[in-house]
């Protein structure tokens, strides 16, 4: 169990450096490069690449937004194994429905809490 | 006369030009990057400990907990900071997203609660949301058509 929190680290990190990379050395916007990440882990869901990396390094690899589009896969892909393709539209947001959930919640939240800064 | 001074008009800019510290930044994205997904491991561990969840289903609740987490670093304006040092090693992480959602949200309470904050809260993080549902479905469009043709 514990060896999960080291790879987690170091996985997750790498994660971050492909990021860093693609926003510096490719001066990508950081809204290109969330959504580049996400295709990706969309892709390699597909090639069934992404769960294995979950089983291995655990939240270094549901953290990261890659696992956003790893999830919206794999939710459809289960929901249209049971009900063919109609599935893959009712079953999209089956597993990301609690992370966006909780983003419209708290954002909601902290709008009615927080006070704007400015710098 | 004017063609002779734009090379040397760039040659000059670019030398003024802050040179990105691509190494430097990719070890303070690695650090930063490690340590939320880190913090995200203990979460999960203590919901698979404290809460009825197996490694399968921890991932879900961690993520919700991991934007709660950045719901107050954002709100208290640490966030910004962070990401200010860390670059990508705060916004690829899931905190990033939340990030994203809850700064657009609170940036625009002042225009009113429809249409300041309902109108505005995916404003930055919306790309990440279309290329992701439009990205899986494709995919999954795909997947199961070669598997019900019996390719797959």
């Amino acid at each position: 169990m514990w060896m999960m929190f080291f790879w987690a680290f170091i996985v997750g990190g790498l994660i971050c450096v492909i990021g860093q990379i693609m926003m510096d050395a490719f001066k990508l916007t950081p809204a290109h490069t969330l959504s580049t990440l996400v295709v990706a882990g969309a892709l390699l869901e597909a090639f069934d690449l992404y769960e294995p990396l979950i089983d291995f390094a655990g939240a270094g690899a549901t953290v990261p937004i890659t696992s956003f589009g790893n999830a919206l896969l794999h939710g459809a892909m289960a929901e249209a194994e049971k009900h063919g393709v109609i599935g893959v539209m009712t079953g999209m947001f089956e597993v990301t429905s609690s992370g966006i959930s909780a983003a419209i919640i708290f954002g909601f939240i902290g709008a009615l809490i927080f006070k704007p800064k400015t710098n | 006369m004017s063609q002779q001074k734009e090379p040397l008009f760039q040659a000059e800019t670019s030398r003024h030009d802050k040179k990105r510290p691509l190494v430097k930044n990719c070890i303070k994205a690695f650090v930063v990057g490690g340590i939320i997904c880190t913090i995200g491991q203990l979460v999960t561990v203590l919901l698979i400990i404290y809460f009825p969840f197996t490694e399968q289903t921890a991932g879900n609740p961690t993520v919700s907990i991991m934007v709660f987490l950045s719901m107050l670093l954002t709100g208290f304006g640490l966030y910004n900071k962070l990401g200010q040092f860390a670059g990508a090693g705060s916004a690829v992480p899931v905190t990033g997203f939340g990030n994203a959602v809850v700064s657009a949200a609170i940036e625009h309470r002042s225009e009113g609660l429809v249409l300041g904050v309902g109108g505005n809260i995916f404003k930055l993080a919306g790309s990440v949301i279309v290329y992701g549902v439009v990205s899986a479905f494709f995919l999954a469009l795909i997947k199961t058509l070669l598997i019900q043709w019996g390719v797959l």
